[in-house]
């Protein structure tokens, strides 16, 4: 019985120390991809200014309501703009950006194809 | 064919380059407030300074216009800024909302005693959190806002002599 209680105890102990884990995790991830707006090149995560600390306190909030981390920076993003995440999301003006590296790579491919199949003939 | 091919691919990756060269100088690389301004205020809810009531959105209906300036005791410029809100308070009659930010009440009331109270109601934000919810990322900062809550504009650090001439100009269009 002794050595149950031990056992049970142990393995809350540990599950609620993966779960703080991931939590942490989840608010470093987040903190890392916010600019801290004015520092000089830092993120909310590296920055104790009064801003990255307003931000941090945000995010926690947000994350204890259930938000998911693209809610918490579309929220950031129409208070600040775009600039605030250094990852920015896929929209119109960016499109370009984040699809040229596959044409690029479909494109290469097919004239890589098309100079081995000439070679052959 | 073989000759078209070979001076797209040469003429691809210089198009490739300044294409992508345009969209960076494009892109804003620093805070804007042209996100928010036409946008409505997001609700909020603060204690006021008082500690008598709440301070919401009905707070400020009945006001034409009104003017939400984040302040506190320790910011220096805040100091320099108030005589421009008195200024603002007494010859536009704006009605200023005033939110002290991550401050001690007896320090704001203290810095009211000394400088002057251009604020018809005060809330405090206590974390800052309430704040975020107005874009602000340091004080002080102002937001003009319209009868339906729609921002007109705002105004980041001091309000200045320029600046009172355009919001004279806003409320007396």
């Amino acid at each position: 019985m002794k050595n149950f209680l031990l056992q049970l105890f142990f393995l809350l102990f540990v599950n609620n120390a993966l779960l703080c884990m991931e939590k942490n995790d989840q608010e470093l991830k987040i903190f890392k991809n916010l600019r801290c707006l004015i520092c000089q090149g830092q993120s909310v995560a590296d920055s104790n200014s009064d801003f990255a600390q307003t931000i941090k306190l945000v995010v926690k909030d947000k994350l204890k309501d259930g938000k998911s981390e693209n809610e918490i920076y579309d929220f950031l993003v129409s208070k600040y703009g775009e600039w605030i995440v250094y990852k920015p999301q896929m929209n119109k003006t960016n499109f370009i950006l984040w699809a040229s590296p596959y044409l690029i790579l479909i494109s290469g491919l097919i004239l890589f194809f098309y100079l081995m199949r000439k070679r052959h003939k | 064919m073989n000759r078209i091919l070979k001076y797209i691919s040469i003429l691809s990756l210089p198009i490739f380059i300044l294409l992508i060269f345009f969209l960076a100088l494009e892109r804003e690389n620093q805070y804007t407030t042209k996100n928010l301004v036409g946008k409505k205020i997001q609700d909020f809810e603060l204690k006021s300074l008082n500690q008598e009531n709440f301070i919401n959105q009905e707070s400020l209906i009945g006001n034409n216009y009104t003017l939400i300036n984040f302040w506190a005791s320790w910011c220096a410029p805040c100091r320099e800024e108030n005589s421009a809100l008195i200024k603002i308070k007494n010859q536009l009659g704006l009605k200023i909302l005033g939110i002290n930010f991550k401050d001690k009440k007896n320090h704001a009331k203290n810095f009211l005693k000394d400088y002057g109270n251009p604020y018809y109601t005060i809330g405090i934000d206590k974390d800052g959190t309430t704040s975020v919810n107005f874009g602000v990322f340091g004080i002080p900062e102002s937001i003009l806002i319209d009868k339906n809550f729609i921002i007109l504009k705002k105004f980041i650090g001091p309000i200045e002599e320029e600046d009172f001439m355009e919001i004279k100009n806003i409320i007396n269009k």
